[in-house]
């Protein structure tokens, strides 16, 4: 099943790519995208539940707005910072655990802090345990209160704990 | 339009540059490489738009994918000592 | 009839014109703040800021406005992939670094230490 999914998905981003449409340019698409799938299909996929790894997808899709949001503010705090005559930053490092249990919700939650106001994410690990450096006492104290932790935990929704 | 975008780009590497040959450590040339790297991909596209070539956009994925690998595989070699 | 279509078509080019350059002057603002933050930071720490967040949005803004020159095309979703990769692979390679400095064992800037 993830050996034809990663077929699939292979063979559309070919097309997506080339946008030829000779039939050499299909029989080697076709040909390629088998060979690729056949050596990675269990790098993409795994041994993800297809059915719940869409519904993820789909709230994955709605966090992004937000993200994108969060991303603006960001940007501008730091211009902000970086073009001030005296540089106000007063930087620390925190650490908090996140709760969270899948690799996804890890790699999300890490690329999230790093994305928003004044925290980059410096250490993570896979029981949920971050270490994050942020630039002012301000930001760190909202990284802890936790509202992107809540949003990256229904991200994860049902998934069980994968990585033994 | 396009070639003063792709100037304030080249102006902003150049200021990049200065990092990556003053930077007291290792880490702060890897930061001022892969950031340079990064601009690059940018420079590529625009480069594609002002001679109106679009194959360009090709090169500038396959930069991007050759960007982030070098800098990981570079991390590696320093965390680990060795790269298999 | 013919000059009304053609004034449209002369506006639709300059409204799209205009939004290229927008995009392209606020993308290239924060690629220029985003270099002079990596020089004024005091320490590593703190450079990996600009370079993780402003860059991303400034190259992704640039990548846009070329998106709304181009129109919908082929070349288009190309960029569009582009910016996805980099905002995937972007704070991925900052944590990579910031993660190898810690391993190694540099320590954070405090106020009040000498600049390095």
């Amino acid at each position: 099943m993830s050996f034809i999914l990663t077929a699939i998905i292979m063979f559309g981003f070919w097309m997506f790519l080339s946008g030829e449409l000779g039939i050499i340019f299909i029989i080697s698409a076709v040909v390629s995208s088998l060979i690729v799938a056949y050596i990675s299909h269990d790098l993409l996929i795994g041994k993800t539940d297809i059915r719940s790894g869409f519904s993820n997808l789909l709230r994955l899709i709605r966090y992004v707005p937000w993200l994108i949001w969060q991303v603006i503010l960001a940007n501008l705090d730091l211009v902000y910072r970086t073009l001030h005559p005296s540089m106000p930053i007063e930087p620390l490092m925190i650490k908090f655990d996140s709760k969270l249990k899948t690799d996804t919700g890890i790699t999300i939650l890490a690329n999230s802090i790093t994305l928003t106001p004044g925290t980059v994410t410096v250490k993570a690990d896979r029981n949920g345990e971050f270490m994050v450096h942020a630039l002012a006492r301000g930001p760190a104290e909202s990284l802890l209160e936790g509202t992107m932790q809540a949003k990256v935990r229904k991200i994860e929704g049902s998934e069980e704990k994968r990585n033994v | 339009m396009f070639e003063s975008a792709a100037l304030a780009i080249i102006l902003s590497a150049i200021l990049v540059l200065y990092r990556g040959i003053r930077g007291p450590r290792i880490c702060d040339r890897v930061l001022a490489i892969n950031v340079i790297g990064t601009k690059t991909v940018v420079l590529i596209a625009l480069i594609g738009f002002i001679y109106e070539r679009p194959h360009f956009m090709d090169i500038a994925l396959a930069y991007a994918l050759i960007n982030f690998i070098a800098t990981i595989a570079f991390l590696k070699y320093r965390e680990m000592g060795r790269l298999d | 009839m013919v000059d009304t279509a053609l004034a449209a078509d002369i506006g639709w080019m300059d409204v799209k014109t205009v939004i290229t350059g927008i995009c392209l002057v606020i993308g290239c603002f924060f690629i220029i703040v985003a270099s002079i933050g990596i020089i004024r930071f005091p320490d590593f720490y703190s450079r990996i800021h600009p370079a993780g967040k402003t860059d991303t949005l400034g190259q992704s803004m640039v990548l846009i406005g070329l998106m709304v020159y181009e129109g919908f095309s082929l070349v288009s979703v190309k960029l569009l992939i582009i910016i996805i990769f980099i905002f995937i692979a972007n704070p991925t390679a900052t944590h990579a670094l910031a993660n190898a400095a810690y391993v190694a064992g540099l320590k954070p800037w405090q106020k009040g230490d000498r600049r390095k």
